[in-house]
């Protein structure tokens, strides 16, 4: 038998990566949201005198922190080609849960464990139909989004619950100087217990998807779950953790939002789902999946926080906000896409 | 090479393809062939897997345009720009897998696109009706036309395609392996179909792989290999064992670099491995360093089994021993854990990720070595990316581009890195050199070579027979989910392979 035999070339290198760093980030969605960003700011000083006022600025920030938090586990959850339309009803079950308890006369550390326990069990619960049964998430949300919210209707009807200890109103309305250890800097004095937490876990949720081998699988699920699955990835385990991580986060987000109001109605938090979805398309995440970083939502919240903010001190009524962040939405979106068919068509 | 004159016939035909050829990147598909189809007229197209067939089929439904040669219907040359100017030349096709509409009535299926209409411009019900009730009992089909598709067998389905492909003016009609997914009795009364279309005027083009069937339906043959014919003639006047030569009748030895590699001990041993559906009491021994080949036909269970071997699909029974102890293989992550990895057939779906970067991709299933805590190290991943990368000869920008803007066979390379960087025992390759230029698939092949050298053990699916007669040290021919036989590499012959992939013995 003859052998074909295959001329030996000398190894052939090829480079890691083929732009640097600084030529990738002008290029970037993140990019385009900074720029945004920096272009309300500057309107938004012109067009107000209150604006640059550090302790409307810090007010600002509740504009979109607790929606900031959902949103970074949506993200995860979205790009693995996932979605939980179910958040802001979880925020009114798990209020609810925490007002009964608060009534009872349990404590702050209580209200925490059972706030976060509610957004466990919920998350779980979608988690387990999604995961498990194999049922499709938008269904199974949408479906659970007026459960969640039905059992909270059912239990406050018409009423509110109030009365939460004072300890609890440090995670909605504290401030960083009630600590004595956090530095007496000029400016720092503003800064809100909740603007560190969403500092905090947009660290955490930006390494967890960017640094680790999970976040990894979550891109691998959302491009192509059947590659994944062929690799070795464990699937449907990774699609309910990212439920039960969604869970929790809209607890903590109902801990915040609850400490912050002193308050639970069964409307709480109401349309907070296609904010928070919002907020993570707006910051470059795929809705189809796949793709979306936390440097980009962080910036998209920033936007959409500063946004809200800059209408609110122009007295501009809510019903005009949703449609200015709409019209952003699409804007920002079409904007690159419009650029590269221009581009094309000029090089064509 | 033997060319059958083709039969003095008295006949005038009805379609003649002349000297047509067709290209793609990297691959000649048709070379100029030569197919003549008569009135009355079933001509069977007889070619292994990648014999230019379905290309063929393609041209003559319009949906591929040939690079040269031409076509004649009634002496008359003709040019199909898309697939509507075929069907108006009265060409139609039944594919293996016939598109249809599980929510559609079953007149809406046969009718979609050339519904009757009235003289609003809408739809036609009562019309389309009637005509699909009438089409179905020409072809003696028991269906309503009112029923939804999705309440009929897969055999009924079979003839609402049927009847949507004589629903136009067809008097040419093209079956692709109509029998392939038929029990007996329906391909008795698909025959009679046939049969009845013949005496309608029709000419028909059979494309199948069982022998028995051509035999029984078919008057004239045409015998395709490396996309051009062989030889056509009157089936009356040939014997099986020609027409396989004819089919497989090259010298291969001199393409496959396949070294002798010394066989070690037996690394996996399968016993009695049952699936409910797709294969039965499959057993064999598979040694260290040597090319397992597994031949046979489309459909007759080789990926099933190999990815029940893989942890993707439960066998129903059976054991599976690695280096003499059992295993249970109940995920991929099992299987990656005892050292069985699985080169998919369908690279772009189940193989890489094609949105993602090389390095990510060949880090995909050994994300442990590159990871310290869970943490990502990306020196490590670029490290490892290059060390298979460079032993793969991968052709790439840069390590960090997409999978997707490589080549076919660069992008096989991807895979066949990902599973060495976990240090297999034994790879199972399915189909690995499907839709790979020339000389990737050279490489593709060395590299096989080169790892069973290294004492790795190989399982090798594949429906080409150069392939397996030049790579494999021993073959296991599976048909309809059994096992057909196994052979020594020194027994090996073409022939012997194809009559027990066809039940032709």
């Amino acid at each position: 038998m003859s052998m074909l035999t295959l001329e030996k070339q000398p190894i052939r290198h090829i480079p890691d990566k083929l732009s640097t760093p600084m030529g990738r980030f002008f290029g970037s969605w993140e990019a385009l949201l900074a720029a945004v960003a920096i272009a309300i700011f500057i309107a938004n000083s012109f067009a107000s005198p209150h604006f640059l006022d550090p302790w409307n600025l810090s007010d600002a920030t509740y504009n979109f922190t607790e929606k900031a938090m959902i949103a970074f586990a949506m993200t995860l959850l979205i790009i693995s080609g996932e979605i939980d339309l179910s958040v802001a009803a979880i925020i009114a079950l798990a209020s609810t849960a925490m007002g009964a308890a608060a009534q009872a006369g349990f404590q702050a550390p209580a209200l925490v464990g059972i706030g976060l326990g509610v957004g466990l069990l919920c998350g779980a619960f979608n988690g387990f139909l999604v995961a498990r049964i194999g049922l499709p998430s938008i269904v199974v949300t949408i479906g659970t989004m007026s459960l969640f919210r039905g059992i909270a209707q059912i239990v406050l009807g018409d009423r509110a619950y109030g009365g939460y200890p004072t300890s609890f109103a440090w995670f909605g309305q504290g401030y960083m100087s009630d600590f004595s250890w956090w530095p007496a800097l000029p400016g720092f004095e503003v800064v809100t217990v909740e603007m560190v937490a969403f500092v905090i876990f947009a660290l955490i949720f930006g390494i967890l998807l960017h640094w680790t081998a999970f976040g990894r699988w979550v891109y691998a699920i959302g491009n192509n779950a059947f590659a994944a699955q062929f690799s070795g990835i464990p699937v449907q385990r990774t699609k309910f953790a990212l439920f039960l991580l969604t869970g929790v986060m809209s607890g903590v987000a109902a801990i915040c939002l609850t400490s912050r109001l002193g308050s639970t109605r069964h409307t709480i938090a109401a349309g907070w789902e296609l904010e928070v979805v919002t907020m993570a398309v707006l910051g470059g995440v795929s809705i189809l999946g796949g793709s979306g970083t936390i440097p980009g939502v962080v910036l998209a919240a920033i936007v959409m926080g500063l946004v809200t903010f800059g209408l609110g001190l122009l007295n501009v009524p809510g019903i005009v906000m949703s449609i200015f962040i709409g019209l952003l939405l699409i804007l920002v979106i079409a904007l690159p896409i419009v650029v590269r068919r221009i581009r094309s068509k000029a090089a064509a | 090479m033997s060319v059958v004159q083709a039969a003095h016939h008295t006949l005038t035909p009805l379609l003649e393809m002349r000297g047509i050829s067709k290209a793609f990147p990297g691959v000649k598909a048709l070379d100029q062939v030569d197919v003549i189809l008569y009135p009355g007229t079933v001509t069977a197209l007889i070619g292994e897997n990648g014999a230019g067939k379905s290309t063929l089929v393609k041209i003559l439904t319009g949906i591929y345009q040939p690079d040269g040669g031409e076509i004649l219907v009634d002496g008359a040359p003709v040019e199909f720009g898309n697939a509507d100017a075929a069907i108006r030349s009265g060409i139609t096709a039944i594919h293996q897998e016939t598109v249809l509409f599980d929510e559609l009535s079953v007149a809406e299926n046969i009718f979609l696109g050339h519904a009757p209409r009235d003289r609003l411009g809408l739809v036609n019900w009562a019309a389309m009706n009637a005509r699909a009730a009438a089409l179905l009992t020409s072809i003696d089909a028991p269906i309503s036309p009112y029923t939804r598709l999705k309440d009929l067998s897969i055999a009924h389905r079979h003839l609402v395609a049927i009847a949507r492909a004589l629903s136009v003016e067809a008097r040419v009609v093209i079956m692709d392996e109509p029998t392939a997914a038929l029990s007996y009795k329906e391909v008795e009364d698909l025959f009679r179909i046939i049969e009845r279309l013949k005496k309608q005027g029709k000419a028909i083009l059979f494309i199948s792989h069982k022998f028995e069937e051509v035999y029984e339906i078919a008057e004239h043959f045409v015998v395709f290999r490396d996309g051009r014919s062989i030889g056509s003639g009157l089936l009356s006047q040939t014997g099986q064992d020609e027409i396989v030569r004819m089919m497989v009748g090259r010298s291969v030895e001199h393409v496959f670099p396949k070294v002798d590699v010394t066989i070690g001990n037996t690394v996996l041993k399968v016993s009695g491995y049952s699936h409910p559906t797709e294969f039965d009491n499959i057993s064999f021994d598979l040694h260290r360093g040597e090319i397992l080949g597994l031949y046979g036909l489309v459909g007759a269970g080789r990926s099933e089994l190999c990815q029940a071997l893989f942890g993707i699909t439960r066998p129903s029974a059976g054991m599976v021993e690695l280096e003499g102890r059992p295993i249970a293989l109940h995920s991929p992550r099992d299987a990656i854990a005892a050292g069985i990895v699985y080169v998919p057939e369908e690279r772009g779906r189940h193989g890489v990720v094609l949105q993602m970067p090389i390095f990510q991709n060949i880090s995909m299933a050994t994300l442990g070595k590159t990871t310290r805590a869970g943490f990502l190290r990306q020196a490590e991943e670029f490290a490892l990316a290059r060390r298979y990368a460079e032993r793969l000869d991968l052709r790439a920008a840069a390590l960090s581009v997409p999978v997707g803007t490589l080549s076919g066979g660069n992008q096989q390379k991807v895979v066949v890195g990902k599973w060495l960087a976990t240090r297999p025992k034994v790879i199972i390759l399915d189909e690995p050199t499907k839709g790979i230029d020339i000389g990737s698939k050279a490489a593709v092949h060395a590299f096989m070579s080169e790892l069973a050298s290294e004492g790795l053990s190989v399982i090798m699916v594949s429906s080409e027979l150069p392939e397996i007669l030049g790579m494999s040290d021993r073959v296991l021919v599976m048909r309809e989910g059994r096992m057909a036989g196994t052979w020594r590499r020194d027994e090996l012959d073409a022939e012997t392979l194809v009559r027990a992939a066809t039940g032709n013995v």
